[in-house]
């Protein structure tokens, strides 16, 4: 099936399987960032943006994505680089590999909520799982990038 | 895995319904559900070019499209002001927000899983679902009948005065809730909505004499915990539920009108 979308800002032409996955399609398509981890909706690292909304992309089907804009990390490198700074400055991260998901998230939360608590932080997270560190050095991370942003007067909502 | 044959965005309910008749065809809302499953689908059937993702308000009630999906319905202003915090609350811990942002109310009320907090909490309200061949029907007698092969089409909530509120009980978080309550009252009467007993959600209209206002909080907890069947499985045993049924039919009660926050 011909399908058309927006990715990371350059349009796309394709010929995709009705059943194709977005993960593997973007994964075709150069996006390495998108990972899948349990492919049971659980996990929250295979997260791209869907005309700006988080969503997982294990379980969409790529013809859904028809004239649609998908980002994944590979296309906010800038934001990412700045904040994924600070997750590792906290030293939040073992293995890494829940790491995409979890920057993606991020940059969707401080969207949709420029200004969170912890507790905001805590449950807009929910669904991306690490199996390393207890979360708590990702909330250390997000917090000092967020008081960093702060004080410089910016806010950390991300333009795409 | 899921294979797919063909992939057919509906053009109209009447081509939806019809494609769906074949058994080897099937809808797909969210797709979050249909996934975990292995086999073959011949058709699948998009509902997502037919308006159907939206909620629109009225001065007598909400009407939501069968492909909302439940983030929309968790961020809803209006429902969330309606249902005193409870529509919010009973969606919150499912998975994630990128689960969210993809399934669907009318995937989540069809498949009448009894895991289901969706089920629970529209169960606890004056809802009705709509549709395409059966028409309107009362929650609670949808929520009893097998899934047949008609279409969701909508769900009406309708703005009936209420007080309510809902909580769930998780081994851990985004974890399937090992009990789910919603405890309203309209019209004089409490209703209590118990889910994830493991079977699907069922509700207990309590006598008028078993009232906050007339009887005591464990008066109404006894009565509910009396009236549920609950069942074992991997993630609590039967007596866990029960007891669970009590307590939160407790502490909701006590919170009647708002969550507590
Ligand atoms: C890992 C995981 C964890 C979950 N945890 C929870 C939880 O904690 N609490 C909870 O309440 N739920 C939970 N759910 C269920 C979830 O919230 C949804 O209810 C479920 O995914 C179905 O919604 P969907 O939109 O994905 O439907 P789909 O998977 O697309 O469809 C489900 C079924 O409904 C049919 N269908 C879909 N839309 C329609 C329609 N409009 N008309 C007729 N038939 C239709 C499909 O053919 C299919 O048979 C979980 C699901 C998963 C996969
Ligand atoms: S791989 Fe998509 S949620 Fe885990
Ligand atoms: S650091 Fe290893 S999964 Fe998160």
């Amino acid at each position: 099936m011909m399908i058309k979308l927006n990715l990371n800002g350059k349009s796309v032409s394709a010929d995709v399987a009705e059943d194709s996955l977005l993960i593997d399609f973007l994964r075709e398509h150069g996006c390495y960032s998108v990972k899948r981890g349990c492919e049971t909706s659980n996990c929250g690292l295979c997260t791209v943006f869907l005309d700006g909304k988080p969503v997982l992309s294990c379980s969409l089907l790529t013809v859904r994505a028809d004239g649609k804009t998908v980002h994944t990390l590979e296309g906010l490198q800038k934001e990412a680089e700045e904040f994924g700074a600070f997750i590792a400055r906290q030293g939040a991260e073992q293995c890494g590999f829940c790491n995409p998901g979890m920057i993606m998230n991020a940059i969707a939360m401080f969207r949709e909520n420029p200004d969170p608590t912890d507790e905001e932080i805590l449950e807009y997270l929910a669904g991306n799982l690490c199996r390393c560190s207890g979360y708590e050095g990702q909330l250390r991370g997000i917090r000092a990038f967020l008081d960093y942003k702060k004080s410089k007067g910016e806010t950390a909502i991300c333009n795409m | 895995m899921l294979t797919i044959k063909k992939y057919v965005k509906a053009a109209s309910l009447d081509e939806a319904y019809e494609l769906n008749q074949k058994r080897t065809n099937r809808v797909i809302g969210g797709m979050l559900w249909l996934k975990m499953s292995s086999g073959t689908v011949q058709t699948a059937i998009d509902l997502s070019g037919l308006g159907l993702d939206t909620i629109e308000e009225t001065d007598e009630e909400f009407s939501i499209g069968a492909m909302v999906p439940l983030r929309d319905l968790e961020l809803h202003a209006g429902l969330n002001a309606y249902t005193h915090g409870a529509m919010r609350e009973s969606l919150r811990h499912i998975v994630g927000v990128q689960f969210r942002n993809l399934a669907t109310v009318g995937g989540s009320l069809y498949g009448r899983f009894g895991f289901s907090d969706v089920l629970t909490c529209f169960l606890g309200l004056d809802a009705v679902v709509e549709l395409h061949h059966g028409g309107m029907v009362p929650i609670k007698e949808f929520a009893a009948q097998k899934p047949d092969r008609d279409i969701l089409v909508r769900i009406h909530v309708k703005k009936t005065p209420l007080r309510c509120a809902y909580l769930s009980q998780r081994n851990t978080k985004t974890d399937f809730p090992v009990l789910a309550c919603m405890v309203s009252e309209w019209d004089g009467t409490l209703r209590v909505s118990i889910g994830a007993r493991p079977q699907k959600a069922s509700l207990i209209e309590l006598p008028k004499d078993l009232m906050p206002e007339n009887a005591s909080l464990e008066e109404i907890a006894s009565y509910v915990q009396e009236h549920t069947v609950t069942g074992s499985n991997m993630r609590a045993s039967a007596a866990y539920r029960s007891r669970l049924a009590y307590v939160l039919t407790k502490r909701a009660c006590q919170q009647i009108g708002g969550m507590d926050k």
